[in-house]
């Protein structure tokens, strides 16, 4: 496409049959101790995956 | 639900729902933000119009644009519908494993900074040492509640941990004599002030701690201002070259040197750098918690000057990256091929269900920022969690419990927010920390934007 690009993102629709596995960090566990998100989380199974 | 900005030369438009982003020209931007609203002739005309004087910009070049976005509204990247919210209250219902504790070793602290939720690490209470009788029921409370979860996160904190070094030391060899056999994978973490940093702690934390988190608030005087010792002293010359020693001593393991930023340095970009300065590369800063009647309390008026800051954060990381002496801050890591699912995104912190805080006595609370709050006790690790109504209210928590988030695009990133900010904002721990969410919202579009300048600079 020549006006879009579409940068690489893992789909959040199809981890719904994927995720869920719960072996992540927990959200605020290991720096902020304040304002937590999730968005800085990795996927276990994924950094597995990669292995 | 998309959401579009336009930030450090670039139009991004990021699909909420799939978790797409995407980069586009002013000619796309502008088209996907009419594409729901006005039909083909509409948008194409308003277009003509308003790039009359862009030679490239014709009829045809309009309609190619209509056809690729509706080529990724077919392959579900652009304008995907929201289809997770039963998801997020079932999972967490029928979630009920524990996988992290928060263990406040120490109730007392040799610092007195100001600022401290912790209330100079008393919590509100009396002094008090966790013993090693308490830690190691703590362990044997989390494995128990743990079911089939290997990986199991325990955190050493206070107060000052290193305040009750020995027996941290000795719940870590106790959690290590029974991993194999529970079949748990213990990763520990230290957060620490650093004044009693020693040889012993840095060989000891090096070889055990998964990851340690250093508090230094940047510059001598930004830190030492609030960062005081007992008799009122600053603490940045006594700690600073024992987090140098312990960082180069640490080799590829993780830490976190992690600052708080007030209303006194709103400029905390300068902090963060002066922390690279200083050889560190793993960076954190964090907003300060507070009342708003304190005098380093963030206003209102600071908003406009942080949200600047993030933005120099962010282009001074990118140059830095590019000469290849890159520095990591906290909030903008994120992985956008291998980050979180969609369940790990919808069921919110984990608060008072996977992660509680343990006191020195064994007493258990949703997390270390309820610690010292009566109304908040969830139970002790001898009986288990008895306040089961409480618990349920956290399991409730997630991000789709607060009807202010239905519209905000940012709500799988934050997964509805810190539920103790909620609480002390609004006396609710499903109310929204309205604050605290504008500079969630900012890190993230500074955060995906440095993402999307990562794939450029590669191609």
């Amino acid at each position: 496409m020549k006006r879009i690009k579409t940068i690489d993102t893992r789909d959040l629709k199809y981890s719904k049959k994927t995720g869920g596995c719960g072996e992540c960090q927990t959200s605020c566990q290991s720096a902020c101790k304040t304002s937590c998100g999730v968005a800085n989380q990795q996927c276990e199974k994924c950094l597995g995956n990669n292995k | 639900m998309l959401h579009q900005y336009k930030l450090n030369g670039y139009n991004i438009v990021l699909d909420v729902f799939s978790g797409s982003v995407h980069t586009v020209d002013d000619l796309a931007y502008d088209v996907i933000s009419l594409y729901e609203k006005k039909s083909k002739d509409e948008i194409i005309s308003e277009m003509l119009d308003k790039y009359k004087d862009d030679d490239t910009v014709t009829q045809n070049e309009i309609s190619d644009v209509i056809s690729d976005i509706k080529e990724l509204e077919t392959a579900g990247k652009l304008f995907t519908e929201d289809e997770y919210k039963d998801l997020a209250f079932d999972f967490k219902k029928n979630n009920t494993v524990i996988k992290a504790l928060c263990l406040h070793v120490a109730h007392t602290c040799n610092l007195n900074c100001e600022y401290c939720f912790a209330s100079q690490g008393k919590y509100h209470g009396d002094r008090a040492l966790m013993s090693l009788e308490v830690g190691k029921r703590a362990i044997d409370f989390l494995v128990e509640n743990s079911g089939n979860r290997k990986n199991l996160e325990v955190d050493f904190f206070g107060g000052e941990p290193l305040m009750n070094w020995d027996v941290v030391k000795q719940i870590v060899s106790y959690a290590r004599s029974i991993e194999k056999e529970k079949k748990k994978n213990f990763r520990f973490t230290l957060t620490t002030n650093g004044v009693l940093i020693d040889d012993d702690v840095i060989d000891f934390a090096n070889k055990e701690m998964h990851n340690v988190v250093l508090s230094l608030d940047g510059r001598k005087e930004v830190h030492d201002h609030l960062r005081k010792n007992i008799n009122g002293k600053g603490s940045y010359d006594t700690i600073v070259p024992k987090f140098q020693e312990f960082i180069k001593r640490r080799g590829d393991r993780g830490y976190y040197i992690r600052g708080t930023f007030t209303h006194n340095n709103t400029d905390f970009t300068n902090d963060i750098l002066h922390m690279a300065d200083l050889g560190f590369t793993e960076l954190s800063m964090e907003p300060v918690v507070c009342s708003p009647d304190d005098p380093y309390a963030l206003t209102y008026d600071d908003l406009p000057i942080l949200y600047e800051q993030y933005e120099i954060l962010a282009k001074e990381m990118l140059e830095r990256e590019k000469s290849g002496k890159p520095i990591t801050f906290y909030h903008y890591m994120i992985d956008l091929t291998a980050g979180p699912c969609i369940y790990k995104r919808i069921s919110g912190c984990g608060s008072g269900t996977e992660y509680m805080a343990v006191t020195p006595w064994g007493e258990l609370f949703p997390c270390h920022q309820f610690v010292g709050d009566p109304k908040y006790s969830l139970g002790n690790i001898f009986d288990g969690v008895q306040n089961r109504e409480l618990q349920n209210e956290f399991k409730l928590c997630n991000a789709y419990a607060r009807p202010e988030c239905k519209d905000c695009w940012a709500k799988l990133y934050c997964s509805g927010g810190c539920a103790a900010n909620a609480y002390h904002a609004t006396g609710s721990v499903t109310g929204v920390y309205k604050y605290g969410c504008e500079l969630f919202k900012k890190r993230m579009e500074c955060a995906i934007m440095m993402k999307v300048a990562e794939q450029a600079n590669t191609k």
